[in-house]
């Protein structure tokens, strides 16, 4: 477990790029859920 | 059905509902498959060890950045042409993808760069125009927020796009026209020159991105026609929108 996590010495770089990636795709989604649910709550809204 | 209703956003709407949730399991399994591939099966790298793993999300990344620009470009000359609605939001709702597929490569070739050359960063041909189109995608979104009128904003987006498309073969090329830090490329149309189970890892990553990708855009299009069409009979009419 120790040597998967060490990556040969590399594990700083190739879990800084893993890590940011991951988080990258978190806040993506996350920010394309609240506009889809304003998006939503918006055309509600405007239905007479 | 035909083509042409599809290009309506009432059809689509739906549609897009509909496939989004397949691309994005889609994108999980493959995901999941490259991981275990890129990590538990891949060798480690004679010469460059494990730091090399990173190409499992680099180049399927650099890959997804220019892809989607052209697509968006495509979608704006499309938009320009016809002056199609649905063609311009389709384009309005790659950007924010494309511009988090350019931050990933650079981001991991950085992260590359650092053990494989010894620098973080270098104001080399490949690392520079793509740090361009990452400009490009902002400048492209910036735009469409500073037009108030969404049709003007179509037509101002399509134009940049295709202008700025030029740089999409600056990209590619830049690591055969100039002397660059950065490698040329170990996989071209005309074969590959990587070891086939890091290469397999690889294309299946690159999967993982194209269906991730078609998931977010088919999710965004929707927010935006809800955005963008409020007010019309057909989205007074849609089941399940809250109604408050």
């Amino acid at each position: 477990m120790m040597d998967f996590l060490n990556m040969g010495g590399y594990g700083f770089y190739v879990w800084g790029a893993y890590g940011v990636t991951a988080l990258a795709i978190v806040v993506e989604l996350a920010s394309l859920r609240a506009r889809a649910r304003a998006a939503e709550k918006l055309a509600g809204r405007d239905e007479r | 059905m035909n083509l042409y209703q599809l290009s309506s956003p009432a059809t689509f709407y739906p549609i897009a509902g509909r496939l989004a949730p397949w691309f994005a399991w889609a994108a999980a399994i493959c995901a999941a498959t490259g991981l275990w591939i890129g990590f538990g099966v891949a060798p480690t790298d004679f010469q460059q060890g494990d730091a090399y793993r990173i190409i499992f999300i680099h180049v399927p990344a650099a890959w997804m950045s220019m892809f989607v620009y052209i697509v968006m470009a495509f979608w704006g000359v499309i938009a320009l042409s016809f002056n199609t609605r649905l063609s311009a939001m389709m384009a309005q709702a790659l950007a924010p993808t494309g511009a988090w597929m350019t931050f990933i490569a650079l981001w991991t070739g950085a992260f590359w760069g650092r053990p494989t050359w010894g620098t973080y960063w270098a104001w080399d041909a490949r690392m520079t125009s793509e740090l361009i189109l990452l400009f490009l995608y902002f400048g492209v979104i910036a735009l469409r927020n500073a037009l108030d009128d969404p049709r003007r904003a179509d037509r101002a987006c399509a134009v940049l796009s295709i202008v700025g498309a030029v740089n999409i073969p600056i990209i590619y090329f830049s690591v055969v026209w100039w002397n660059t830090l950065h490698q040329g490329a170990s996989v071209s149309p005309t074969g590959s020159k990587m070891n086939t189970i890091m290469l397999t890892g690889m294309l299946v990553m690159s999967f993982a991105a194209w269906f991730y990708a078609i998931a977010v855009v088919l999710w965004r299009v929707r927010a935006i026609i809800l955005e963008r069409e409020r007010g019309s009979a057909w989205i007074a009419a849609l089941p399940g929108l809250a109604r408050a």
